[in-house]
């Protein structure tokens, strides 16, 4: 364990890395139109600070000695009953550190990006005005040192997606994803809530201090009770199976809205709430097996999914899910594996960003197409997002040295070490990236041209090429500059546990496997796409297409199993409440009117009736007395 | 004399009373009729209390007469105003208020 560092220095300033893009959102969605003018700029500015601050404190701490790297900032206490506790307290050490830097420095070159995408758009205030609340979430969510905080950052980034996936309201489809990402996620966010009052209850306290220090004394099924819920939570937010179906859905947001949900933020909390927890997970091996399963089912879902869709930005979706598969599987496996997922989660991180934002770069000279059958040669016009869409092509498929050969085979090999059966599972998961990345390639910059009439594609203006130049360099070097000239598995150890066990084959055995099965993957899409015309109209396809297409019927399974149903009960609730309890009410109101109505007609005016009503009730009183007093 | 002949004479006089207020339609006869009502009741009061040898009864019945002379105040002048209205005391033409 290592020993908590108190705040000192530059690191007394780690609620400032939250506070100015929490500020900013403030600024832009309270001040109104006043704000319009200079708003956009105020955000880039907000979360640029916050990164400058990350990069400063990353230096800092290198510094200091592996064992003194984790940072404690206690601001106030929040909650305080009985025993129960939970501070508003921080706690920066290597885990969040590169957290803190791919959301602050990522999630800033998709602001600058925005500046371009967005420039037409009437809401570009609220815009990022929203961007900025999703980073200042996603912020509390790695910096706290409590479940109950990091669970404020968890709801705090599930509202910002609900808001960014639903920015054109005016779109229905629009309108009803936001509803699903929101909906599935609250499945999530149940399993999270479970798994905190499970640990108070078991460990007396929610902080991760207290909870991973005494991991150890509790049982083993109390242990696998909670793991499962985290991964329940982690399934929700990270869109896993079997939580996966609003990811797709939630492409209906703005492109940079895609590429932060899929690459700095959102999708990442789970493999980070999993990394984090790992003192529970090394303890729980049934629940780590399950998370095993989860991520390679998932993994192989999305690659699916990814291989049969024509919409460019629903062939990345499916893409995310099927890497951020590679991660979970990663962390699921235990110690060898935790450094390496949050690795591939990195590297995935500038590559995927990259890729969103080139795909956002295409639609923005297409006139917003997404079809890629309507794509093609776009090469020719839009040369700077052709190359550094191809630096994301080449990263994503494992190709050597780019960044994402480095970090899927490290998690290959790591699952060879645990178990042969998940690394083939694996290396067949890479084979079919190769193939609809290449699709996606092929489809979009190389071929003819198939492109509707009226379009007339140019390249993007600076302010979103030049993100996407930089994310491009990350794609290429960022995988090498973590292996090789800084350790992550050194970086990340004091934290997240290493060791490396015996594998049944060798790297470099992994390495040519993997190489090979990517390699079947290109030439397949190869031959299918680049050599054979690509018609305008889908055709019919076999049954897997078009079971991908239709998101391998997820929707379908959720409507039955569960909307369905819903429905059915809330119509009966309806039928009770209409014919039941309002027949009641009604009921007993239409007799009273009813018996009052009858009642009226003996006001008939008359004094003298009224008059002989009066004896006849005294006659009956005194005749009811004398028989009281008789008997 | 045994006092419970007051009590009896009592009871007669309330009864033709009564039947005076129910039958008659006059409004004055009617009025005159509720006064012989409440002097019977008087007269009972008054022999109860002879009969019981204390001066309860004989305070209840200064009591009703007094409420009754308010009452009479009241009464006429109700009465007064709607023969103004109608030109008739006939206590069965006023039936506006019912249902």
């Amino acid at each position: 364990m290592t020993e908590l560092m108190p705040a000192e220095g530059v690191f007394s300033l780690i609620w400032l890395l939250i506070a100015l893009p929490l500020a900013g959102a403030a600024v832009l969605l309270f001040g109104g139109r006043r704000t319009n003018a200079w708003g956009p700029y105020l955000g880039i500015l907000t979360v640029s600070a916050s990164a400058v601050l990350g990069w400063i404190m990353l230096v800092a701490m290198m510094g200091n000695s592996p064992e003194e790297r984790t940072f404690d900032q206690t601001l106030f206490t929040w909650v305080s009953v009985g025993d129960f506790q939970a501070n508003m307290a921080f706690q920066l050490d290597q885990l969040s550190m590169v957290f803190v830097l791919l959301i602050t420095t990522v999630g800033g070159l998709i602001h600058i990006y925005s500046l371009g995408y967005m420039s037409h758009d009437r809401d570009r205030r609220k815009f990022f005005g929203f961007l900025n609340l999703f980073v200042g979430a996603m912020l509390i969510l790695v910096l706290a040192n409590n479940y109950l905080l990091l669970y404020v950052g968890w709801e705090g980034v599930g509202l910002a997606s609900y808001l960014l996936i639903g920015f054109w309201q005016y779109k229905p489809s629009a309108a009803a994803a936001a509803k699903k990402a929101f909906v599935i996620n609250r499945v999530g966010d149940v399993g999270l809530s479970l798994a905190i009052m499970l640990m108070f209850i078991t460990f007396g306290s929610i902080s991760f201090q207290d909870v991973f220090g005494s991991a150890g004394e509790a049982s083993e099924g109390t242990l696998n009770a909670i793991g499962l819920l985290l991964l329940l939570a982690a399934a929700g937010k990270s869109a896993q199976f079997p939580l996966q179906a609003w990811l797709l859905d939630a492409m209906e947001g703005p492109t940079p809205v895609s590429a932060l949900i899929h690459a700095a933020t959102m999708v990442t909390a789970g493999v980070y709430l999993i990394a984090r927890s790992n003192a529970i997970f090394n303890l729980a091996e049934i629940a780590a097996l399950t998370v095993v399963i989860v991520g390679v089912v998932t993994m192989f879902m999305g690659a699916i999914i990814g291989s049969a869709k024509d919409d460019i930005k629903k062939s990345l979706a499916g893409s995310t899910m099927s890497q951020i598969g590679y991660m979970i599987t990663a962390v699921g496996l235990g110690p060898v594996g935790y450094v390496f997922g949050i690795f591939h989660l990195l590297t995935h991180g500038v590559f995927k960003a990259g890729l969103f934002l080139g795909a956002g770069s295409v639609m923005h000279g297409m006139n917003d197409n997404v079809n890629m059958r309507r794509y093609g040669a776009i090469r020719t016009v839009m040369f700077i997002t052709f190359i550094t869409f191809a630096a994301g092509w080449l990263s994503i498929m494992g190709i050597p040295p780019f960044s994402g050969f480095w970090s899927k085979d490290e998690i290959i090999h790591a699952a060879f070490e645990q178990n042969t059966l998940t690394g083939i599972l694996l290396i067949i998961g890479a084979g079919i990236t190769g193939f609809y990345m290449t699709r996606m390639f092929i489809m979009t910059f190389l071929g003819k041209a198939r492109w509707e009439e009226d379009v007339h594609p140019h390249e993007s203006p600076k302010v979103m090429t030049i993100p996407l130049i930089i994310l491009a360099l990350g794609s290429v070097f960022l995988g090498m500059a973590l292996l090789f000239w800084g350790n992550i598995e050194t970086w990340l150890e004091p934290v997240v546990g290493y060791e490396s066990k015996e594998a049944p084959i060798s790297t470099g055995v992994a390495i040519a496997l993997g190489l090979l099965a990517v390699g079947i993957g290109v030439l397949i899409a190869y031959l299918q796409y680049q050599r054979k015309p690509i018609p305008v109209e889908a055709p019919h396809g076999s049954w897997l297409t078009r079971a991908a297409r239709e998101e391998l019927y997820g929707n379908q399974v959720n409507d039955a199993l569960v909307v369905t149903p819903t429905l059915v009960a809330a119509k009966a609730a309806t039928a009770v409440d209409e014919k039941g309890i309002d027949g009641v009410v009604n009921g007993s109101a239409a007799f009273v009117g009813a018996l009052s109505g009858r009642l009226r007609r003996y006001q008939t005016g008359f004094a003298r009736s009224y008059a002989l009503s009066m004896v006849g009730g005294a006659v009956l009183v005194i005749l009811a007395l004398i028989l009281v007093g008789a008997s | 004399m045994n006092p419970e002949n007051y009590i009896i004479l009592s009871a007669i006089l309330f009864t033709i009373g009564s039947l005076g207020v129910l039958i008659r339609r006059n409004a004055i006869v009617v009025f005159m009729s509720v006064e012989l009502m409440l002097n019977a009741a008087n007269l009972a009061f008054v022999a109860f209390a002879r009969i019981n040898g204390n001066l309860d009864g004989q305070a209840v019945a200064f009591f009703v007469m007094v409420v009754a002379a308010a009452e009479v105040v009241v009464g006429l002048a109700i009465i007064v105003t709607i023969f103004r209205t109608r030109r008739s005391a006939s206590i069965d033409e006023p039936n506006l208020l019912k249902y």
